[in-house]
Order: C-alpha cells, then sequence, then structure tokens
C-alpha cells in the first residue's frame, strides 16, 4: 500500500459536458401490476439541489430507487451523467453508482460494523489511501454530522436520528459528486436539522455537489431546495416543478397551495 | 374506584332501531353480533334513535355507521352532542384506492402457468447467475488472496466451526457406539464380531462421520447464513451495498464459503475420531475386544485414501451449505416471515442437496 497521499477518488465534477446530470424521460413504476408513477419526466442540473416533495406513500423512495438502479422502470428511461441507466451492462451501472452517495430512508447501515467502519468501507474499497487516513477522514465525515464520539458504537445502539446522520456521513464518504438522500432530516430534531439544511448548502457551494432530496420539511425545503417537483398520489404523476416559494405563492393547482400551506387537502380529489 | 361497566342494548321496533347505554369497545361486542342478524329494510322508513345514548367512543361511531350503512343510509337521530361529533371525526368518506390491489384479481390457469413457468426461469437464470459469481469469487480469492475480507472470515470460522466442535464430537461419538451396538448385535451371532471395528470405522470415516457433520453444521450455519443476509435484505444493507458498487458475493458470500471450507476438513477429522471411539467403547464393553485389538483392526483396514474419501466429501458439502444458505438468503421476501421462510429452506434445500452430492461422490469413488 503507497504511503504517500494520492489524489481523492472524485475530484468534483468535471465541466458540465452535460448540463442534466440525471435526466427522466416518460418514466412508468410499478410494483408488479401496481402502477405507483406514470409519465414521470424531469431533469437535475448539476449542481443544484433538487427536492422531490409529495404526500407519504406517493412513491417518493420509489422513484428514488429507480433513479439509483435499484428497480427497473417499467417504462422509459433514466440517464445518469449521460449514460443510459436501463440499458447499461450490470458492471457498468455498478461503475456508475459506485460514484453516488445514496442515504435510505431507512439508514441501511451496516448492522456488523461500528459506525466508523460502515464510514470507511467505501473509502477502502475505492480509494487507496493508507488506514490511519481513511480512519481520520471517517471520524471527519462523522464529525460533520454531529457524531464525534459515537466511532465505536454499532447502529443498534444509536437512537433513530443518529442512525440517519451516520447514514448521511456514509454517503458522503467519496465525496460523490451527486447525492440522493431519502428524508435525511427525518427523526431529527429542529437544530440538528438545520445544521444538516447547512451541511447540504456548504457541499453545494464548496464541493459543486449534486443533490437529489426528498423531504418532508417544509422549513428545510424553502431553505435549500433550488428547485422541487411535487408528486400527487392521486394522479401518479408530477402535479408541479420550480422553486418552492414560487409554487407556494403561485401555483394554480389546490393540492400544490394544501402542500405548501400545511393545510388538509380539499375534500373532492379522490377522498380526503 | 368501583366502576360498573354499564351494558348497551339494541331493539328493533316498528323499523327504529333504538339503542341505549354508553356506545365503547367494551359494551358494542354483544350489539355487532345482534347487527349481524338485521335485514335489509326493503323501503321501509327506518331510522337510529340514540336518545338513551349519552356518550360513544371510536368502536361506538363504527358501529352507528355500520348499522347506518346495513338499513340503507337511514338517519341517526337523537344524538348528543358529544356522539354527533364522534360522528363526524369519523364518518369519512372511503375512496375507492386508485388501483386495486393486485391480490383481488383471481389469475386463470393459463396466466398460472405462464406465472410460474416465468417465475422458474427467471429463478433458474438467477442461480446460474449466482453459480456465475461465486466461481468468478472463488478465481478472484484465489489471484489476489488479500481480496477476501479476512475479519469477517476469522469470525465466521469461530462460529461454525469452533462453535460447532462439541456438537459434532457428541453426535458422531453417539453415532459410533450406536452403530458398533447394532452391528456387534447382528454380527456376533455369526462369530464375526471381530469385523465390528473394520464396519463401524470404514461407515464412520467415509460416509457417517462426514453426512452428520454437514447436516449439523447444515442445520446451525446454513441456517444462520440464511437468516443473517436476509435480515440484511430486509433492512436494505443489501440494496445499500449495491448501490455503493460493491459486490454481494465478496462482501457477503465468500467470508462464509472460505470459513466453512477452511473449518470443514477439521470438522470431519474430530467427527472420524469421534465416532471410532464411541464404537470402540461399544467394542470394548459389549463385544469384549482388548482395545489395542479393536484400535488395531480399525487401523488396519483404514487407509489414506479413506480418510481422504472423506475430506472430499466434507468440503463438496462445505461449498452446498454456504452456497444455498447465502443464495436463500440473498432470496428473501418482504419482512420477518420471509427471513424464516429463508432460513428454513436453506436448512431443507441444503441437507437435500448435500444426500444428492453424497449419492454422487459415493458412486464416483466406487468407480475409482
Ligand atoms: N416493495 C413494494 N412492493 C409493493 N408496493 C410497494 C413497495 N414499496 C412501496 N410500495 C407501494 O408504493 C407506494 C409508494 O411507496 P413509497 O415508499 O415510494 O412512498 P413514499 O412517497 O416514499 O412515502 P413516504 O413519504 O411515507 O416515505 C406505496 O403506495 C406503497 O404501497
Ligand atoms: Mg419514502
Amino acid at each position: 500500500m503507497p504511503s504517500e497521499t494520492p489524489p481523492p477518488p472524485e475530484a468534483p465534477a468535471p465541466p458540465a459536458t452535460v448540463d442534466a446530470i440525471v435526466r427522466v424521460r416518460g418514466l412508468r413504476a410499478a410494483y408488479g401490476d401496481v402502477t405507483i408513477l406514470e409519465d414521470v419526466s424531469f431533469d437535475v442540473k448539476r449542481g443544484e439541489v433538487f427536492v422531490i416533495l409529495g404526500g407519504s406513500g406517493c412513491g417518493k423512495s420509489t422513484l428514488l430507487k429507480h433513479l439509483i438502479g435499484l428497480i427497473e422502470p417499467a417504462a422509459g428511461t433514466i440517464e445518469l451523467d449521460g449514460t443510459d441507466l436501463t440499458a447499461s451492462t450490470p458492471a457498468e451501472r455498478r461503475e456508475l453508482l459506485r460514484r453516488f452517495g445514496v442515504l435510505f430512508q431507512s439508514g441501511a447501515l451496516f448492522s456488523g460494523m461500528t459506525l466508523e467502519q460502515n464510514v470507511a468501507l467505501p473509502l477502502q474499497e475505492f480509494t487507496p489511501l493508507p488506514r490511519e487516513a481513511i480512519s481520520r477522514l471517517a471520524q471527519l465525515k462523522l464529525s460533520l454530522v454531529d457524531l464525534d464520539g459515537y466511532e465505536a458504537y454499532r447502529p443498534d445502539e444509536i437512537s433513530g436520528g443518529m442512525q440517519k446522520r451516520a447514514g448521511v456521513a456514509r454517503a458522503l464518504a467519496l465525496d460523490p459528486p451527486i447525492v440522493f438522500f431519502d428524508e435525511p432530516s427525518a427523526g431529527l430534531d429542529p437544530i440538528s436539522a438545520a445544521e444538516l439544511d447547512q451541511l447540504i448548502l456548504d457541499l453545494r457551494d464548496s464541493l459543486g455537489t449534486t443533490m437529489v432530496i426528498v423531504t418532508h420539511e417544509l422549513a428545510s425545503i424553502y431553505a435549500v431546495a433550488d428547485r422541487c417537483i411535487v408528486l400527487d398520489k392521486a394522479r401518479q404523476t408530477i402535479v408541479a416543478e420550480g422553486h418552492p416559494a414560487t409554487l407556494r405563492d403561485e401555483s394554480d393547482d389546490p393540492y400544490v397551495r394544501s402542500f405548501f400551506n400545511r393545510e388538509p387537502a380539499l375534500a373532492g380529489r379522490g377522498g380526503r | 374506584m368501583n366502576v360498573v361497566a354499564s351494558a348497551a342494548t339494541m331493539e328493533l321496533e316498528d323499523f327504529v332501531l333504538r339503542l341505549t347505554g354508553p356506545l365503547t369497545l367494551e359494551t358494542t361486542a354483544p350489539l355487532w353480533r345482534q347487527a349481524a342478524l338485521l335485514g335489509a329494510t326493503d323501503g321501509h322508513d327506518a331510522r337510529i334513535d340514540v336518545e338513551g345514548v349519552p356518550r360513544c367512543d371510536t368502536a361506538g361511531a363504527a358501529l352507528l355507521i355500520h348499522l347506518r350503512r346495513l338499513l340503507g343510509g337511514v338517519a341517526i337521530e337523537g344524538a348528543s352532542e358529544q356522539v354527533r361529533f364522534m360522528l363526524d371525526v369519523m364518518d369519512r368518506p372511503c375512496p375507492e384506492p386508485p388501483t386495486a390491489p393486485p391480490a383481488d384479481r383471481r389469475p386463470g390457469m393459463v396466466e398460472t402457468l405462464g406465472t410460474f413457468a416465468t417465475q422458474v426461469l427467471r429463478n433458474a437464470a438467477d442461480t446460474v447467475e449466482y453459480i456465475g459469481g461465486l466461481i468468478a469469487g472463488f478465481g478472484e480469492i484465489a489471484l489476489h488472496p488479500r481480496r477476501l475480507r479476512w475479519p469477517d472470515t476469522i469470525v465466521y470460522m469461530a462460529r461454525t466451526g469452533a462453535d460447532a466442535l462439541g456438537i459434532v464430537v457428541m453426535i458422531n461419538g453417539l453415532m459410533g457406539l450406536i452403530l458398533a451396538f447394532q452391528m456387534g448385535a447382528q454380527m456376533r451371532q455369526y462369530g464375526a464380531d471381530t469385523y465390528v471395528a473394520d464396519v463401524v470405522g470404514m461407515s464412520i470415516i467415509q460416509e457417517l462421520g462426514p453426512l452428520m457433520t454437514a447436516i449439523l453444521v447444515c442445520g446451525r450455519s446454513g441456517s444462520a447464513f440464511a437468516a443473517e443476509i436476509g435480515t440484511m435484505k430486509v433492512n436494505e444493507e443489501v440494496a445499500a451495498l449495491d448501490t455503493m458498487g460493491l459486490e454481494r458475493t465478496r462482501f457477503l458470500v465468500m467470508p462464509k464459503m472460505v470459513a466453512l471450507l477452511l473449518m470443514m476438513p477439521l470438522l470431519v477429522v474430530f467427527a472420524d475420531l469421534a465416532g471410532v471411539f464411541g464404537g470402540m467403547v461399544i467394542g470394548t464393553t459389549y463385544l469384549d475386544q482388548p482395545i489395542g485389538v479393536y484400535l488395531g483392526n480399525t487401523i488396519a483396514r483404514i487407509g489414506l485414501w479413506d480418510v481422504g474419501q472423506g475430506l472430499i466429501k466434507g468440503e463438496a458439502y462445505a461449498i452446498v451449505i454456504a452456497a444455498v444458505g447465502c443464495l436463500r438468503g440473498l432470496q428473501t421476501g418482504k419482512g420477518a416471515q420471509g427471513v424464516g421462510v429463508s432460513a428454513t429452506s436453506a436448512v431443507v434445500s441444503g441437507i437435500f442437496l448435500i444426500i444428492v452430492v453424497d449419492a454422487i461422490l459415493t458412486v464416483i469413488f466406487h468407480a475409482l
């Protein structure tokens, strides 16, 4: 193992050859016979914080799992950084995916490893860094999410919100050019949530990281989102796209307005 | 406090369904049973009278709503303020779900067959892909042994080998004991009891030692592998591995596989020794053979190749146990139930395959 420090594995994204780092066209998401989303098309631009909104159970996590190649779309295409995910071989897909940071809604930390080992794993696997540097780096990432002192804990020895934060640290281990976060601030107190928002903005500004985030926290949406899409369970597709403040003030769609104004949805649209 | 659970009653009189008493979780059970006997009102002007109901909880409101639907949407009269409020809160429209759940549809026979066939083919394809991954995994480790996750492997070696030693020794000792006793009782009649040492030694070393060990290890470790990987699958840890670009085979399967391959020969050797010892106990007591004679007979009969056959079988079983356990784990469906199913099927299909492999190897060794 070389002792001189090699360059970090992934330098910040190269100059934008493709403007849209994620390009989704005509996506249909289904579990077996049950369609969850239909005709979903959108672009995520390089270096923006892109937020996916929608009611509980409308298919946000499902959409995210499509974007990271865990589920095959029933129809439509997904391009990541110019590569068609649906047409790529498993090896190509793995190569593509290892450059992404992913936070699952459940955290999905490796239960057999300590927090430090969790964060260190991608570093060990994909960088030639010496053991000591990896350990330092892992501790640093954990302290980014305020988990100093918990390096040796296992996932089942920490709280739900702490697991979420450790998941964020693991997703950021390789300084990925794009991250996918599923409800990063769920289960966090207002202060931790605000700190996470700040971290998201800092990463965008310092490393140019593109962020695709699913969240329900209105406050955090206004704070971080450059652009958002709103999914509706009843219509099974995107019902609005734009800056959250603009959507709140100007959208004609009753569902979107209810969503941003935090009021019960109007009766008479497929239930309550 | 001395709370007397006051009862609620319901009676039907002139198409007026009259309820009295508080309608709560405790009081409504008999009324539901009574309600099952009510029929439609055939256009009569029915109504529900709740004048005598001082209060109701969600269960009471649910009953009232149920009764109203049952009677064809009749009026509920005389409700107290609390009851009315409860009804307002609880009586929400039940929209049809936008997409009917798939279970509601009964597929026809052709479709069932088709689905089944695709399922079988897909499973077969997955299994072939998995086996391919295993072979690639072995190749990788042979070329770069450092790529194996040794710390994990050592943990599994302890769990599958050291921890199993006691039970393996005990069971195989008992096997030798039983075998020698059964053989001895029969062979004694023909004065052939000097051959008991040969027969017991050969059976244990060529066949029963490795087989019993494999069945034990399959039950202990095969199921544990399946449950562990299954739980990781349910917790999305496997998905996380995938998205991190880490191969499932290398992370989840190879450490377990290598650990078993390293431990199995040791377990088999201990099993052989224990089995021979068990036989010797019977030989020296029940059959009155001196220890030296019994052991001498055993050693004279058993060659290195006989032990080798047992060890080869043991390694083959190890591959089967690890491969099946991990495959079942990776195939785990949803939830805690899925993990249970995987663990069970890891043992069942593991033991089945062990016997099949045993048969094949026995035939091959005899042909050699
Ligand atoms: N594995 C699955 N199999 C079948 N249906 C599923 C599966 N996962 C999710 N669904 C269905 O897909 C729909 C969308 O689920 P999803 O998890 O994407 O919702 P979500 O928008 O992330 O909700 P939340 O905000 O509560 O996390 C739900 O109606 C759910 O029933
Ligand atoms: Mg979700």
